[in-house]
């Protein structure tokens, strides 16, 4: 009986009692969720265009704020530095078509996916030996991103929110308004479609594949950057910040792997639920239950919809 | 020339159903049992039995492990090291409680409790498929993990989080603790793993295996031919847990001497997933193969680099490693994508005909 109440009576006693928390933590959930949503969002761009379950995302995160610290550090200016990153993403798309992602191609998923793995290696490797492997500190300022907080007085309390999550999510919010509008309206983004449909389909109507890879690898470098950057300014950019690759994960299979949206949406939902769930539940389990919380959320969603939220019918045939 | 089955005649269905038909594969079998039982504990040195071999043969058992569920039912697990804890803890709270029962029997108990964690967490595979299932499975692994921490009952309250194996003897011999002797572990492991190797190939020769390939296939086909998809697929998750189970316990009994959650984390599990993709899906001696060749990589390295002579700190020559792993992994993928098994097969083939190209 007293588990019942602490379980299903207590916590929302709790909420009750104190709405400013509850507002609070509802606030970081969705940021949280925002951030998980912006690296999920690279695993679905690469998914939907080529079928590659790219583990190696939360890796090219680490990777590219490494490169735009790194850069900053050897006297380049921000925004060059910036944009030589950019470059520098440009050329891993290059090498990862090349000598990956060609040599492999029509082979069964499972061994794309291991060829993912052995980037995330490669990556992690050069990446330390090039820029080493102690903590750095995000050129947030220096890139014109807020710094500071906003504090909102409500139901006799206090919210605070911080300006970088603000912009996290705006900044979030027009990425996926653009890659919906490149996936949707350009000539590029159909032919993104058709390779994901079909690629033999694809080949006959005169879509180089090649091209096509590397665009959505760059893409999706571009979008590992601005998560990079966003991971940076919360916290340092250093290879601890790989973990969030697998929080994104449940985020994935929640919206689905093959819709923007669901990303999104996805994102939301997990980041409130572990958010919410560690602040009023996590007391009872002991703490750290954010580690698989989320999992299990998503474990739920899927139990009803095996293909996420969002994602594609499976249709099934002999 | 060297490997030819010609004039080798089947008179029996007993003959034509043997493990091993053929005769060259007879004496090639007992030759390498022979020096791994006898050879091997007279020759090698403490440093090569206990750094190269126990662990190779430890990991083996555990890639077999995934290999039935990933490679023979189709079942992407991510989830390896979580069942591996499970044994490992089980097998520690097992010798806690019965002290005076042989640590053999408890490595086999503790198998069973990880086979049950494995059914629980196998629940979800009937509906969730493919890459999702995958990712599923990592709830479990994330799960367990968390459990091995959390919850201090199952390491007796240490202080230390961390669980040490008690000395155990074995008909008079001490077998587990830290004075055991390295020849003594491993000749336990070896027999394990023999054992349990034989089992997994009769067990996919007969109609479980079978039933398994037919789901791994098309499980929709298989359904239609009347094979019941659940049990199918949950038995797999049991059976896998099991041995996976059985190999964390050797792990850490048999090898380690002492483990925490973090020797259970989520990279044993990606580990022993190389394991079996390099080794080769669907193949039980790929998985000695993968074993070997992902646990010896980076001792070969570090050889090689002493060999060269390279002076750098430990920590470039840790990126390098990972550089070069990393590398040789996409490289293996390219050049053989059904694993070093393929490898052995082709290389078969090339015995029985030479001297002539086909």
């Amino acid at each position: 009986m007293h588990l019942f109440y602490q379980i299903f009576i207590d916590p929302f006693v709790q909420m009750g009692s104190a709405p400013d928390l509850l507002v609070q933590t509802l606030w970081e959930g969705l940021v949280s969720g925002v951030l998980y949503a912006l690296i999920a969002l690279g695993f679905v761009l690469i998914f939907k265009a080529s079928g590659v379950f790219n583990f190696a995302q939360g890796i090219m995160v680490v990777f590219a704020a490494l490169t735009l610290v790194g850069f900053y550090a050897h006297g380049v200016p921000a925004f060059l530095a910036l944009a030589m990153t950019i470059g520098v993403m440009f050329l891993l798309a290059l090498a990862i078509e090349r000598f990956v992602l060609r040599p492999l191609v029509n082979q069964p998923d499972i061994i794309l996916f291991m060829a993912t793995f052995g980037l995330t290696y490669i990556l992690i490797g050069s990446g330390e030996l090039i820029f080493g492997g102690d903590p750095k500190v995000m050129i947030a300022d220096q890139l014109l991103l807020p710094s500071g907080s906003y504090t909102i007085k409500m139901f006799g309390g206090f919210v605070q929110m911080q300006k970088i999550d603000i912009a996290a999510a705006v900044i979030a919010s027009l990425m996926v308004a653009i890659l919906a509008v490149f996936f949707q309206k350009t000539r590029i983004g159909r032919a993104l479609r058709a390779v994901a449909d079909s690629h033999r389909a694809a080949l006959s109507v005169g879509i180089s594949l090649e091209y096509i890879w590397v665009t959505v690898w760059f893409a999706a470098g571009i979008v590992a950057l601005a998560t990079g950057i966003m991971w940076g300014a919360r916290s340092n950019v250093s290879f601890a910040l790989e973990i969030i690759a697998l929080k994104a994960l449940p985020v994935l299979i929640l919206g689905g792997f093959t819709s923007i949206p669901g990303a999104i949406i996805g994102g939301v939902i997990i980041g409130l639920g572990e958010k919410i769930g560690e602040f009023y539940w996590g007391p009872l389990f002991g703490s750290g239950i954010e580690s698989w919380l989320a999992y299990v959320i998503a474990l739920i969603f899927l139990l009803f919809r095996p293909q996420g939220l969002f994602g594609e019918r499976i249709i099934e045939r002999i | 020339m060297f490997y030819r089955e010609a004039g080798q005649y089947k008179t029996s269905y007993q003959a034509d159903q043997a493990l091993f038909p053929i005769r060259q594969d007879q004496i090639g079998i007992v030759l390498i049992l022979l020096a791994a039982f006898v050879a091997v504990p007279l020759t090698a040195s403490n440093f090569v039995i206990d750094s190269i071999l126990t662990p190779v043969l430890i990991f083996s058992l555990a890639a077999i492990g995934l290999n039935l569920l990933t490679g023979y039912t189709g079942l992407l697990s991510l989830g390896t090291g979580g069942f591996m804890g499970v044994g490992a803890f089980a097998c520690y709270k097992l010798a806690t409680f019965f002290p005076g029962i042989n640590i053999i029997v408890l490595i086999v108990c503790s198998g069973f409790l990880a086979a049950a964690a494995g059914i629980v967490f196998g629940l979800p595979s009937l509906r969730i498929k493919g890459f999702y299932l995958a990712v599923a499975t990592l709830a479990s692994q994330f799960f367990l993990s968390w459990c091995f921490i959390r919850i201090p009952w199952l390491y007796n309250y240490n202080i230390s989080a961390s669980i040490e194996v008690p000395a155990r003897t074995l008909f008079g011999v001490l077998v587990t603790g830290p004075n055991a002797t390295a020849v003594t572990r491993y000749l336990i492991v070896l027999t394990i793993v023999s054992v349990m190797t034989l089992l997994a190939s009769n067990l996919i020769r007969g109609r479980i295996g079978r039933t398994w390939m037919a789901v791994r296939d098309m499980d929709i086909a298989a359904e239609l031919i009347g094979i019941k998809l659940y049990p199918t697929k949950l038995l797999a998750f049991a059976v896998s847990s099991f041995y996976c189970g059985v190999a964390g316990a050797m792990l850490v009994f048999l090898w380690l001497g002492n483990a925490e959650s973090e020797s259970f984390s989520i990279n044993q599990s990606f580990l022993v997933l190389f394991m079996v993709i390099i080794g080769g899906l669907g193949s039980l001696l790929g998985s000695f193969f993968g074993a070997a060749l992902i646990f010896g990589l980076p001792i070969v390295l570090r050889m090689i680099r002493a060999a060269l002579g390279l002076s750098m700190t430990s920590a470039t020559l840790e990126h390098i490693n990972f550089i070069t792993l990393g590398i040789l992994i996409v490289f293996f993928l390219i050049a053989e994508p059904n694993g070093l098994a393929r490898l052995w097969q082709v290389g078969k083939q090339k015995l029985r005909v030479w001297p002539f190209p086909y």
